[in-house]
């Protein structure tokens, strides 16, 4: 059955080859899906608003790419791989999808990515934070667009130990996302010269952190890194705030925050907070000028992912139209082909193992005194260059890069 | 230093005072739970969101009216405990006399729609609540620092716990109550409206899970999510201390707190789970909880 | 006796009104069992095949609750427990043929259904329910903590690999039509447990449980056989699901998954043999359909929305209303 298909489509992509068609877009339609979580833990980051964003960068580009059409369905992932795996084959052996856009959960990233593959289709992720997306996960058919665990820990975790916090207390949500995100930090805590004195992992979800955040503050550690996500983060950030675990000489860290999180607890209970970021909307002009147009549209600030959102698609659309072609493996050539410019990244590139690699930023968050708006939150502290941010190439895993 | 397994006497004395105030918490939410079943047999699903109300319209009270934490804390109950006649009144009472697993499901439902609902209005990432002035700082213990805003839990906590305890078990109304869902015809020919009563009893018991929502607004994080994620947790407590009974809520609650405490201390990752742990175990020895009667 | 012709005319009447009955369900049966067969040429095999396995898990969770009257809060654990024993098997021992892999899954779910009943089955109503689920929490503790599942990524790429060495099941439609025998034979079984005198004697216990003791059944025994026979059948449904979708994750053992489960059975009819299958595929198209639409933001206060109604409204489900329809105007 599949093996007719592939014949037939490439006996029809001969004969327009042979025929001189410039356009190969299958069906004369771009189709785009968008799938995120869209009423579950991480609605916030991406969500409904993703789907803004998306729409918005159709819009720029001129609703058409070489006079093919562009059409975009989405679909509620539900946080479950098995939800995720339906609507994606689906769209792709039904319904021609040629781009599976968000992506958020890693479990419901990493079974998209594998149906990808079989498929021959290109999916952007860019919703989550497991670095395994392109390391042992890695396929030929996906690209990890805005950040992932390694940059997060390497960000902030060497630049708190060369500020002098030496010692390191981590609290680690208990789940593969938060083991590799607390051995990413061990790793760079050790080489800049820190040591860990103690670990301790908590359930996930865990709504009362005050037990945990004394044992913490009992460690006399300089620094109590969070390693968990989301309500997890927020929840330890008030429970700290309200110990006085700054105002007894201990630096909080939290390795995973989105703007929605840092939103919602506010400044005064997360002021002084250190944290890396791969995209900030008060940046310069343009950042402003784009958070403004996604303001009007979402009543939100945007976060990283959203801008994230838009890039990529803006990037996979000037790919379509380059190479006039929808085939996934052209068009993710041409994407690793040219280096992204636009108000997202400066000199991003993707790389061969479908990592997106571009300049880091490390982050504050300001006192009340220095906000001066709801969303005016975060001073950047730092670039972090996109080479020194990531998981260098030679460290990878991806059979796509160890086996050439 | 003195250490108990490995641990600082010190710490495990934290561990310990911070155990028992989360278990009055728990009480708190258990005691409703434990009124609505023990007086009218309706398994409360909902129990979570109402609690979920509770912190959410404190907020919301708050941003869009400006009203203080203090009128929250009677205003917000008053609201919820609202709802909650409404839905006794249009819902629940549908189903009088049916097996309890339907008021189960029923509020299940319930639960699911109100959480859904509010995620599409205010999203997930939770909303913001400022500590109220007087609660800023704490004490320092010695061996701890405690914040102020704790201490506020634990004793409000242990009043309302004492006097929803006090008024069913001691008192006339209470006594009415007793009698009005027992034998609800009897006093009917009192002239006592039961309808209403009971649509009262279910209103005051999720009062208790809404007075429970405002103390954690300016503590936790305040999302629709936030009473999914502690609903069976209270409930277990429940289950051990007898479905039903209101001191043995109310003790279980804070014995729970004290052991996911002790758990939390020396093996952290298991704190979520010890509690159920602890309810396969006490059923099996006592088949309808620690201070049930025979059902 | 004292009108010995006219009582065998009503029994001949009976009898011919049974025999019109069973053809009009043997009818009934053979344009569903075409239907099915067709089914994967009209629709997307792998979403039939999602169907069927929900189907097969709420037919399970029925046999308990809907015949037995156990409502077992904890169902998510056999289902995650067959899927995950099949999912590493598959995956780590590529000698091993996907039936095999499966069977084990099944006697993997079967063994803790054993465990979950010896521990639960002396419990009432509620208090069972409770048992039930604190033991799943449990089994959710453990699939968290365990690197062989891992953790919140899930299992992946799980081999759907050949049937008896033979048949690629990599090709959807060979798989469609073993997870429909799979699910048809299970069904079946159903059918006769609970047409069986065994079957009668369960639903006795959900009747009246003293009175079924003081007739001498030893109640416990029973009760420990459906729950470990429901607990099989799910299992087998959670390791069928692992092969179609080539994963497993911790949403299967989530005690959402087990409220779903009940949801399904609920709508479609407890106690009726084909309520589950309805419910089942009710609630899984209406799930689907709406993460799609304009409304797929609100699956869940739609789907409270429809638990509440149901509850109110509809206790007996679809294939209830409609048995209690047709015996009203029809019969």
């Amino acid at each position: 059955m599949t093996m007719m298909k592939k014949l037939l489509t490439s006996a029809v992509a001969t004969a327009m080859m042979v025929g001189g068609a410039q356009a190969a877009v299958s069906n004369d339609t771009v189709k785009i899906g968008y799938l995120a979580d869209m009423s579950g833990t991480y609605r916030d980051l991406a969500g409904p608003n993703g789907m803004k964003a998306l729409e918005m960068a159709i819009a720029d580009f001129g609703g058409k790419v070489n006079g093919a059409k562009i059409e975009v369905v989405s679909a509620d992932d539900r946080n479950s791989p098995d939800v995720a795996s339906s609507t994606v084959r689906r769209w792709v052996e039904n319904e021609n999808v040629d781009l599976v856009a968000g992506l958020v959960a890693s479990s419901v990233s990493i079974a998209v990515s594998d149906i990808l593959e079989e498929n021959d289709k290109l999916g952007i992720v860019s919703g989550s934070a497991a670095s395994s997306i392109t390391n042992e996960h890695c396929t030929p058919n996906h690209i990890h667009y805005v950040y992932d665990t390694y940059p997060l820990a390497n960000g902030t975790a060497s630049a708190v130990v060369k500020e002098g916090g030496k010692t390191w207390y981590i609290l680690t949500a208990d789940y593969a996302f938060g083991h590799a995100l607390e051995g990413d930090v061990t790793r760079v805590v050790e080489a800049n010269g820190g040591e860990i004195i103690g670990t301790l992992r908590h359930p996930f979800p865990t709504p009362d952190f005050s037990s945990f955040i004394l044992q913490a503050q009992a460690s006399g550690a300089d620094v109590v890194a969070l390693a968990n996500a989301g309500a997890d983060t927020t929840n330890a950030i008030n429970t700290a705030s309200e110990f006085g675990v700054t105002q007894s000489g201990q630096t909080l860290a939290a390795l995973l925050l989105f703007l929605t999180d840092v939103h919602a607890l506010g400044v005064d209970a997360a002021q002084g907070i250190q944290l890396t970021t791969g995209w900030y909307w008060d940046m310069n002009d343009e950042t402003r000028a784009w958070s403004d147009r996604f303001e009007e549209e979402t009543g939100v600030r945007p976060t990283m992912v959203h801008a994230g959102i838009y890039s990529s698609t803006m990037q996979y659309l000037k790919a379509v139209e380059a190479t006039g072609s929808d085939d996934a493996q052209t068009v993710r050539k041409q994407m690793m082909d040219t280096p992204i410019n636009d108000m997202f990244a400066k000199n991003g590139k993707i790389r061969a193992d479908g990592r997106m690699v571009h300049d880091m930023y490390l982050a504050e968050v300001k006192t009340p005194a220095e906000s001066k708006g709801e969303w005016d939150l975060y001073k950047i502290l730092r670039t972090i260059p996109a080479d020194e941010a990531y998981r260098p190439l030679s460290e990878s895993k991806c059979p796509l890069v160890t086996s050439k | 230093m003195s250490m108990i397994f490995g641990v600082p006497l010190a710490v495990l004395a934290g561990q310990l005072l911070i155990g028992v105030i989360n278990g009055a918490f728990y009480a708190l939410l258990s005691l409703g739970l434990a009124v609505i079943f023990g007086l009218l047999k309706i398994i409360n699903f909902a129990h979570g969101a109402m609690y979920m109300l509770g912190a959410m319209s404190t907020v919301i009270l708050f941003d869009s009216l400006g009203v203080n934490y203090w009128v929250a804390l009677f205003l917000a109950p008053l609201l919820v405990g609202a709802v909650g006649v409404v839905i006794e009144y249009f819902l629940l009472r549908r189903i009088a006399g049916q097996d309890h697993i339907y008021s189960l499901l029923l509020t299940f439902g319930v639960a699911l729609l109100l959480g859904g609902v509010l995620t599409n209005i205010y999203g997930v990432s939770g909303l913001r609540y400022a500590m109220p002035d007087v609660f800023q700082g704490g004490m320092k213990l010695g061996f701890m620092f405690l914040p102020y805003y704790r201490l506020w839990v634990i004793v409000m906590a242990l009043l309302v716990c004492f006097g929803t305890w006090f008024m069913i078990e001691k008192t006339k109304l209470g006594a009415y109550l007793r009698a009005g869902t027992e034998d609800s015809q009897l006093m009917q020919g009192f002239g006592i409206n039961v309808p209403l009563l009971i649509s009262l009893t279910y209103g005051f018991g999720v009062m208790l899970a809404a007075f429970a929502g405002v103390l954690a607004a300016p503590i936790y994080s305040v999302t629709p999510v936030m009473g999914s994620h502690i609903l069976i947790t209270v409930f277990a407590v429940v289950v051990i201390g007898g479905m039903g009974s209101i001191g043995g809520a109310i003790i279980t609650g804070i014995l729970m707190g004290v052991i996911e405490g002790l758990t939390k201390t020396f093996y952290p990752p298991a704190s979520s789970a010890v509690i159920f742990l602890v309810m396969v175990v006490v059923l099996m020895f006592r088949p309808s909880g620690l201070f049930g009667k025979e059902a | 006796m004292t009108q010995p012709v006219n009582q065998t005319e009503i029994q001949k009447a009976i009898l011919e009104q049974q025999s019109a009955d069973n053809r009009k369900k043997m009818i009934l049966n053979g344009v569903l069992l075409l239907l099915l067969l067709a089914a994967p040429f009209a629709m997307y095999p792998v979403f039939l095949m999602k169907i069927l396995c929900f189907a097969l898990f709420a037919v399970a969770f029925n046999l308990l609750f809907g015949f037995t009257g156990l409502l077992s809060f904890g169902h998510a654990a056999f289902l995650a427990a067959g899927g995950y024993t099949t999912g590493y098997l598959l995956s780590n021992f590529s000698g091993l043929t996907t039936e095999l892999g499966i069977i084990a899954g099944t006697v993997a779910a079967t063994v803790l259904g054993l465990g979950f009943a010896l521990l639960s089955i002396r419990r009432q109503g509620i208090y069972f329910a409770m048992v039930t689920l604190a033991l799943s929490q449990l089994v959710f503790f453990f699939l968290v903590q365990s690197e062989f599942t891992g953790g919140e990524d899930g299992m992946h790429g799980i081999p759907r690999g050949h049937l008896f060495g033979l048949v690629d099941l990599s090709d959807n439609y060979n798989l469609y039509y073993f997870v429909l025998a799979v699910f048809l034979g299970c069904y079946l079984l159903v059918q006769r447990i609970v047409s069986s005198p065994y079957g009668q004697v369960l639903k006795a216990i959900k009747q009246n449980e003293p009175r079924a003791i003081s007739l001498g059944y030893n109640v416990n025994r029973y009760k420990v056989l459906a729950f470990v026979i429901s607990a099989a059948l799910a299992g087998l449904a959670g390791s069928l699901k692992s092969v179609v979708f080539q994963l497993a994750s911790l949403n299967d053992a989530h005690w959402h998954m087990s409220g779903e489960v009940i949801l399904m059975t609920l709508v479609g009819g407890m106690g009726t043999l084909l309520g589950p299958v309805v419910g089942a595929t009710f609630v899984v198209n209406i799930e689907y359909q709406l993460s799609q639409g304009p409304l797929r933001d609100w699956v869940d206060p739609i789907l409270g929305g429809i638990f509440v109604i149901t509850v109110l409204a509809f206790r007996s489900g679809i294939v209830g209303e409609i048995q209690k329809f047709v015996k009203k105007n029809l019969g």
